[in-house]
Protein backbone atom coordinates (compact mmCIF):
# COMPACT_ATOMS: atom_id res chain seq x y z
CA UNK A 1 0.00 0.00 0.00
CA UNK A 2 2.68 2.44 0.78
CA UNK A 3 5.37 1.75 -2.16
CA UNK A 4 2.06 2.20 -4.20
CA UNK A 5 1.47 5.42 -2.30
CA UNK A 6 5.45 6.05 -2.83
CA UNK A 7 5.74 5.20 -6.19
CA UNK A 8 2.70 7.67 -7.28
CA UNK A 9 3.70 10.48 -5.21
CA UNK A 10 7.61 10.10 -6.73
CA UNK A 11 6.15 10.17 -10.46
CA UNK A 12 4.37 13.63 -9.70
CA UNK A 13 7.30 15.16 -8.16
CA UNK A 14 9.08 14.23 -11.36
CA UNK A 15 6.17 15.71 -13.26
CA UNK A 16 6.48 18.91 -11.28
CA UNK A 17 10.47 19.22 -11.43
CA UNK A 18 10.14 19.02 -15.24
CA UNK A 19 7.79 22.16 -14.49
CA UNK A 20 10.56 23.88 -12.64
CA UNK A 21 12.83 23.18 -15.36
CA UNK A 22 11.17 24.43 -18.09
CA UNK A 23 8.95 27.23 -16.06
CA UNK A 24 8.97 30.55 -18.66
CA UNK A 25 9.11 32.56 -15.68
CA UNK A 26 10.12 33.03 -12.51
CA UNK A 27 6.44 32.71 -11.09
CA UNK A 28 6.05 29.30 -12.94
CA UNK A 29 9.34 28.36 -10.58
CA UNK A 30 7.99 29.49 -7.56
CA UNK A 31 5.23 27.66 -7.80
CA UNK A 32 6.36 24.49 -9.28
CA UNK A 33 9.21 24.99 -5.96
CA UNK A 34 6.16 25.03 -4.11
CA UNK A 35 4.09 22.31 -4.84
CA UNK A 36 7.44 20.06 -4.70
CA UNK A 37 7.50 20.86 -1.28
CA UNK A 38 4.34 19.75 -0.74
CA UNK A 39 4.88 16.51 -2.54
CA UNK A 40 8.22 16.36 -0.72
CA UNK A 41 5.79 16.69 2.88
CA UNK A 42 3.89 14.00 2.23
CA UNK A 43 6.69 11.26 0.69
CA UNK A 44 8.68 11.80 3.74
CA UNK A 45 5.42 10.99 5.88
CA UNK A 46 4.58 7.86 3.56
CA UNK A 47 8.57 7.02 4.12
CA UNK A 48 7.74 6.99 7.81
CA UNK A 49 4.86 4.33 7.62
CA UNK A 50 7.02 2.54 4.97
CA UNK A 51 9.96 1.59 7.36
CA UNK A 52 7.15 2.01 9.98
CA UNK A 53 9.49 4.45 11.85
CA UNK A 54 5.96 7.06 12.49
CA UNK A 55 8.67 9.75 14.11
CA UNK A 56 9.52 10.78 10.26
CA UNK A 57 6.32 12.65 10.67
CA UNK A 58 7.86 15.20 12.94
CA UNK A 59 10.27 15.81 9.90
CA UNK A 60 7.28 16.47 8.07
CA UNK A 61 5.58 18.91 10.07
CA UNK A 62 9.40 20.57 10.12
CA UNK A 63 9.30 20.44 6.22
CA UNK A 64 6.34 21.94 5.62
CA UNK A 65 6.60 25.28 7.82
CA UNK A 66 10.11 25.35 5.95
CA UNK A 67 9.12 25.24 2.77
CA UNK A 68 6.15 27.66 3.47
CA UNK A 69 8.13 30.01 4.58
CA UNK A 70 10.84 29.77 2.36
CA UNK A 71 8.53 30.40 -0.47
CA UNK A 72 6.91 33.51 1.05
CA UNK A 73 10.99 34.77 1.41
CA UNK A 74 11.32 34.29 -2.45
CA UNK A 75 8.54 35.99 -3.58
CA UNK A 76 9.12 38.88 -1.43
CA UNK A 77 12.07 39.26 -2.99
CA UNK A 78 11.08 39.42 -6.16
CA UNK A 79 8.25 41.88 -5.57
CA UNK A 80 10.51 44.11 -3.39
CA UNK A 81 14.12 43.20 -4.50
CA UNK A 82 14.76 43.65 -0.88
CA UNK A 83 13.63 41.30 2.35
CA UNK A 84 13.23 43.88 4.72
CA UNK A 85 11.93 46.42 2.70
CA UNK A 86 7.75 46.66 2.90
CA UNK A 87 7.07 49.08 -0.63
CA UNK A 88 8.21 48.78 -3.90
CA UNK A 89 11.70 50.55 -5.29
CA UNK A 90 10.02 52.64 -7.45
CA UNK A 91 7.82 53.80 -5.26
CA UNK A 92 10.58 55.11 -2.49
CA UNK A 93 12.33 56.24 -6.01
CA UNK A 94 8.64 58.80 -6.28
CA UNK B 1 -12.68 -7.99 12.25
CA UNK B 2 -12.34 -4.43 11.75
CA UNK B 3 -8.49 -4.82 9.96
CA UNK B 4 -9.69 -5.65 6.78
CA UNK B 5 -12.31 -2.77 6.58
CA UNK B 6 -9.62 -0.08 7.83
CA UNK B 7 -7.29 -1.99 5.21
CA UNK B 8 -9.58 -1.15 2.37
CA UNK B 9 -10.30 2.39 3.48
CA UNK B 10 -6.66 3.24 3.44
CA UNK B 11 -6.43 1.11 0.22
CA UNK B 12 -9.82 3.74 -1.29
CA UNK B 13 -7.99 6.88 0.28
CA UNK B 14 -4.51 6.44 -0.73
CA UNK B 15 -5.16 5.34 -4.28
CA UNK B 16 -7.56 8.47 -4.29
CA UNK B 17 -4.86 10.53 -2.98
CA UNK B 18 -2.45 9.43 -5.61
CA UNK B 19 -4.87 10.08 -8.14
CA UNK B 20 -5.52 13.17 -7.25
CA UNK B 21 -1.43 14.03 -7.03
CA UNK B 22 -0.83 12.72 -10.22
CA UNK B 23 -3.84 14.71 -11.57
CA UNK B 24 -2.63 17.68 -10.29
CA UNK B 25 1.22 17.60 -11.40
CA UNK B 26 -0.09 16.74 -15.30
CA UNK B 27 -2.02 19.86 -14.79
CA UNK B 28 1.02 22.12 -13.92
CA UNK B 29 3.18 20.92 -17.12
CA UNK B 30 -0.04 21.21 -19.09
CA UNK B 31 -2.26 24.62 -18.06
CA UNK B 32 -0.93 27.50 -20.27
CA UNK B 33 0.29 30.14 -18.07
CA UNK B 34 1.13 30.36 -14.39
CA UNK B 35 -2.59 31.27 -13.05
CA UNK B 36 -4.09 28.23 -14.44
CA UNK B 37 -1.49 26.50 -13.03
CA UNK B 38 -1.96 27.51 -9.95
CA UNK B 39 -5.50 26.25 -9.50
CA UNK B 40 -4.14 22.51 -10.60
CA UNK B 41 -1.26 23.05 -7.51
CA UNK B 42 -3.77 23.94 -5.35
CA UNK B 43 -5.80 20.55 -5.94
CA UNK B 44 -2.99 18.38 -4.94
CA UNK B 45 -2.44 20.48 -1.94
CA UNK B 46 -6.24 20.23 -0.85
CA UNK B 47 -7.76 16.51 -2.11
CA UNK B 48 -4.51 14.43 -2.49
CA UNK B 49 -2.47 15.78 0.91
CA UNK B 50 -5.94 15.55 2.00
CA UNK B 51 -6.81 11.77 0.64
CA UNK B 52 -3.28 10.74 1.12
CA UNK B 53 -2.86 11.66 4.92
CA UNK B 54 -6.73 10.52 5.82
CA UNK B 55 -5.35 6.80 4.40
CA UNK B 56 -2.53 6.93 6.97
CA UNK B 57 -4.95 8.04 9.75
CA UNK B 58 -6.65 4.84 9.78
CA UNK B 59 -3.63 2.77 9.81
CA UNK B 60 -2.16 4.54 12.45
CA UNK B 61 -5.12 4.11 14.86
CA UNK B 62 -5.73 5.91 18.09
CA UNK B 63 -1.97 7.11 18.71
CA UNK B 64 0.20 9.76 18.94
CA UNK B 65 0.51 9.40 15.45
CA UNK B 66 -2.95 10.57 14.22
CA UNK B 67 -2.28 13.75 16.36
CA UNK B 68 1.03 14.87 14.25
CA UNK B 69 -0.89 13.33 10.63
CA UNK B 70 -3.50 15.91 11.65
CA UNK B 71 -1.18 18.29 12.79
CA UNK B 72 0.50 18.38 9.18
CA UNK B 73 -2.85 19.07 7.29
CA UNK B 74 -3.34 21.51 9.49
CA UNK B 75 -0.34 23.26 8.78
CA UNK B 76 -0.42 22.24 5.10
CA UNK B 77 -4.34 23.56 5.07
CA UNK B 78 -3.08 27.23 6.56
CA UNK B 79 -0.06 27.92 4.49
CA UNK B 80 -1.13 26.39 1.00
CA UNK B 81 -3.95 28.84 0.39
CA UNK B 82 -1.70 31.87 1.69
CA UNK B 83 1.20 31.00 -0.74
CA UNK B 84 -1.06 30.51 -3.61
CA UNK B 85 -2.52 33.77 -3.01
CA UNK B 86 0.98 35.41 -2.34
CA UNK B 87 1.86 34.00 -5.20
CA UNK B 88 -0.82 34.76 -7.75
CA UNK B 89 -0.28 39.02 -6.32
CA UNK B 90 3.18 38.56 -6.42
CA UNK B 91 2.57 37.50 -10.56
CA UNK B 92 0.33 39.99 -11.47
CA UNK B 93 2.15 43.16 -9.50
CA UNK B 94 5.10 41.10 -11.37
CA UNK B 95 3.49 41.85 -14.77
CA UNK B 96 2.50 38.13 -15.99
CA UNK B 97 -0.55 38.88 -18.34
CA UNK B 98 -3.91 36.39 -17.90
CA UNK B 99 -4.11 33.65 -20.74
CA UNK B 100 -6.54 34.70 -23.52
CA UNK B 101 -8.01 32.04 -26.09
CA UNK B 102 -6.58 33.20 -29.20
CA UNK B 103 -7.93 35.17 -31.66
CA UNK B 104 -8.14 32.18 -34.68
CA UNK B 105 -9.15 29.75 -31.61
CA UNK B 106 -11.83 32.09 -30.37
CA UNK B 107 -14.66 30.88 -32.55
CA UNK B 108 -13.93 27.66 -31.47
CA UNK B 109 -13.75 28.54 -27.65
CA UNK B 110 -17.63 30.20 -28.09
CA UNK B 111 -18.98 27.42 -30.03
CA UNK B 112 -17.58 25.29 -27.03
CA UNK B 113 -19.15 27.27 -24.61
CA UNK B 114 -22.54 27.29 -26.37
CA UNK B 115 -22.14 30.92 -26.97
CA UNK B 116 -24.29 32.91 -29.19
CA UNK B 117 -21.37 33.40 -31.34
CA UNK B 118 -20.74 30.45 -32.64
Amino acid sequence: MFIAATVGVLASMSLVMARALMGPTVYDRVLAVNTFGTKTVLLIAVLGFLTERPEFLDLAIVYALINFIGTIAVLKFFEYRDLGRTRRPEADAE
Amino acid sequence: MIDPVLDALSWISILGGVFFMIVGAVGVVRMPDVYTRLHAAGMTDTMGAGLLLLGMCFQAGPTLVLVRLILVYAFLLFTSPIGTHALASAALSGGVEPYRVPVEDAGRADSLRGGENS
